[in-house]
């Protein structure tokens, strides 16, 4: 309990970003005028709410009793022996409220634009789970909800669409650009540059412009912070390495950040789609250069002109030309490592959760499992390695059984 | 003095209010873009912003976001743009205001892009999603306080603190978003931006040009006594989408910036005046 006590003070003191949202050269708030104010108004609403002990207290029991909160620390002892290196440990994202780590930042948005008197909000979605999050808040708290997402998406992550639905929640196609991530995000934007006034924009990742990447990390935390709390009272120690796929990057935030003042390695895993070579990918981190893309300045995937590219991912939540500020800035000053998995690393990764540990993960987090499946092996047995197992599979069996009928690179 | 400064005062003396005319280059081709451009120059324009597309542009509505994409279709460049605005420069002398959003221009380079557009005899840049705070280290290589100007966005929701600070930085004439919203979207309430206009002028000097959703002349007429320029992007761009290759489109386009300049012309009789 006091060892809690004193992670939150340290939370509250950290210097990153600055007021003005920057971690060093990545952040900050780039957007049109009309959205200035209103961004401006939600970091101090956010400053001041986030802060307020009944907010935390009803966002704690939100967590808890809606969402299911702590989730397990489970140790994959068969994928573990399977590999014959490093002790594995999955973070049970999967298990929480709506199937995905998306809960735990839509729960304190949603929460935050009540007490703002926010009564409508708008998301963008690429796998669907955000939307699907954002959704289930709107229907928990009687908001009304729209939900951006791109055409493509829509098709290939059908049972997220229809859930969102169910919940009440109309789900805007976008056919611009290539119908994903990045055309949902320019069209929510769009949407809020006409609605800011009486409408709550619910990012989904750590991207955008200052508060996002610092208020969606915060929310996120949760995951980390019990990880810490959990590895601590089984091992009594850190563990020695985090992974975490990184495709805007929240979840791998939310798992890095409570470790940064400790030695702990931070791997975050991209979607190297059908190979870097190929040039369909989305390893943003890692093949990408600094510019500025849906509101702050980070590394993004952009041509010589300043065009923003195409990305590729057989995983929908990480096909994205873009990441969240402070991991350019994690990468930039060396503190986190960021590699990349290839679409059949990847599926290679899902099948062997699925049948050595009886879980089927999300497509996204699976790249996270795979980059265990190549590293752990050749670590020391007492090497300890947590892996954000950040959401379920159910919404990808489609997609997997058209890679199986040897459509996998079809599906675009 | 600079061609904006110049142009506001003559038009100040002439009493007359600025015709300000987005169009994207490279649309709907290179090589047609440069004809149709001094068309609508030589056809009265006053100020021309010059439009660099961008692959993700989020504060346009679908018309623009159209005509980006056509033309970033033809290899439309920040270079293409520079090249393309030396060209018009031997042609008109109105003043050259480049339009586009950050990332293309922090990918061609900040100074090389302030010495460039110099050269090439643009006069200013508008930069939608460059708030004033985040300027600086695109400012930072400008050698001389006048001869570029940053034009600088106020909208409807921006508070009239922000207003003041935004005012005591900008230069060349201020550009009131005149409703919240993307480019080219309807419901355009006069009252509301009369009001705006007062607020504006209460912490300026500068000229204030009114732009996003002025889509007809009629609109242009109603809002002209309050501001000092109007500008019209999607309208054009509707037309040259409407006629893409249609032989007669420089002169379409020549004729509405006619349209628009004679709506922007004083009425003779005084009840223009009255409030509305």
């Amino acid at each position: 309990m006091q060892k809690q006590q004193k992670n939150e003070k340290r939370w509250l003191m950290e210097p990153m970003p600055d007021k003005a949202g920057h971690f060093g050269p990545h952040g900050g708030r780039y957007v049109a005028e009309t959205l200035m104010a209103a961004l401006i108004t939600l970091e101090e609403a956010y400053l001041k709410i986030s802060r307020e002990p009944a907010f935390r207290k009803e966002l704690d029991l939100l967590l808890a009793d809606y969402a299911g909160r702590p989730t397990p620390l489970y140790h994959a002892r068969r994928l573990s022996e399977h590999l014959g290196g490093a002790r594995i440990y999955l973070k049970r994202e999967d298990l929480v409220h709506t199937g995905a780590h998306k809960i735990n930042n839509t729960l304190g948005q949603g929460l935050l634009a009540r007490w703002m008197g926010k009564k409508k909000i708008i998301a963008e979605t690429g796998a669907g789970q955000h939307g699907v999050a954002t959704a289930t808040v709107a229907a928990l708290f009687g908001m009304e909800c729209r939900v951006f997402m791109g055409v493509e998406d829509i098709r290939r992550q059908a049972p997220n669409v229809h859930r969102m639905k169910l919940l009440g929640a109309e789900v805007v196609p976008v056919d611009s650009g290539t119908g994903t991530l990045k055309d949902a995000m320019n069209e929510a934007m769009r949407y809020w540059v006409g609605a800011v006034t009486d409408t709550h924009y619910v990012i989904g990742s750590v991207a955008g412009p200052h508060p996002y990447p610092l208020m969606v990390r915060d929310f996120q935390t949760v995951i980390g912070e019990e990880v810490r709390g959990q590895i601590l009272e089984s091992l009594g120690r850190l563990p020695d390495m985090l992974v975490a796929c990184v495709g805007g990057g929240s979840n791998a935030m939310g798992l890095f950040y409570p470790f940064l003042d400790t030695p702990v390695e931070l791997v975050g895993v991209e979607a190297a789609g059908t190979g870097i070579a190929s040039g369909k990918h989305a390893a943003t981190l890692c093949e990408g250069s600094l510019g500025v893309l849906h509101g702050s300045k980070s590394y993004v995937l952009q041509d010589r002109n300043g065009q923003i590219m195409e990305a590729h991912s057989i995983s929908a939540g990480l096909d994205y030309p873009g990441v969240g500020p402070e991991h350019s800035f994690l990468k930039d000053s060396g503190r986190a490592r960021y590699v990349s998995i290839d679409d059949d690393e990847a599926m290679e990764a899902f099948h062997a959760l699925c049948r050595l540990e009886g879980i089927i993960p999300a497509l996204e987090s699976s790249h996270a499992v795979a980059f265990c499946l190549k590293e752990a092996p050749a670590l020391p047995r007492d090497t300890v390695i947590v892996v954000n197992l950040s959401g379920r599979g159910d919404k990808d069996l489609g997609i997997v059984s058209d890679y199986e009928a040897g459509k996998g690179g079809a599906h675009r | 003095m600079n061609r904006l400064d110049k142009k506001f005062s003559e038009l100040k003396i002439k009493g007359e209010k600025a015709l300000v005319g987005f169009v994207a280059v490279g649309d709907p081709t290179l090589r047609d873009s440069l004809r149709l451009i001094t068309a609508m120059c030589r056809a009265g324009l006053d100020i021309l912003e010059l439009g660099i597309p961008f692959s993700d542009p989020t504060a346009d509505g679908p018309v623009i976001q159209r005509a980006a994409a056509r033309a970033l279709k033809e290899g439309t460049s920040l270079t293409r743009a520079m090249e393309m605005t030396k060209a018009l420069r031997e042609r008109t002398d109105i003043p050259i205001i480049l339009f586009s959003y950050y990332n293309p221009i922090f990918a061609y380079g900040l100074e090389s892009f302030y010495r460039d557009s110099l050269a090439a005899g643009a006069d200013g840049v508008l930069i939608v999603d460059l708030p004033h705070e985040e300027s600086r280290e695109l400012t930072e290589y400008w050698e001389k306080a006048n001869d570029f100007s940053l034009i600088r966005l106020v909208a409807p929701t921006t508070p009239k603190e922000r207003m003041k600070h935004i005012a005591a930085h900008a230069s060349g004439f201020l550009y009131l978003v005149s409703k919240t919203g993307v480019t080219g979207s309807g419901g355009l309430d006069a009252g509301d931006v009369r009001n705006h206009i007062v607020d504006l002028r209460s912490v300026t000097r500068l000229p204030i040009c009114v732009g996003f959703g002025i889509s007809t002349p009629e609109d242009a007429k109603i809002l002209a006594p309050h501001a000092d320029g109007i500008v019209i992007g999607s309208a054009f761009e509707r037309t040259i989408e409407e006629h893409l290759s249609g032989p007669d489109l420089a002169n379409r386009l020549a004729e509405q910036v006619k349209d628009f300049k004679e709506a922007l012309k004083p009425e003779p009789l005084k009840h223009t005046q009255k409030q509305r």
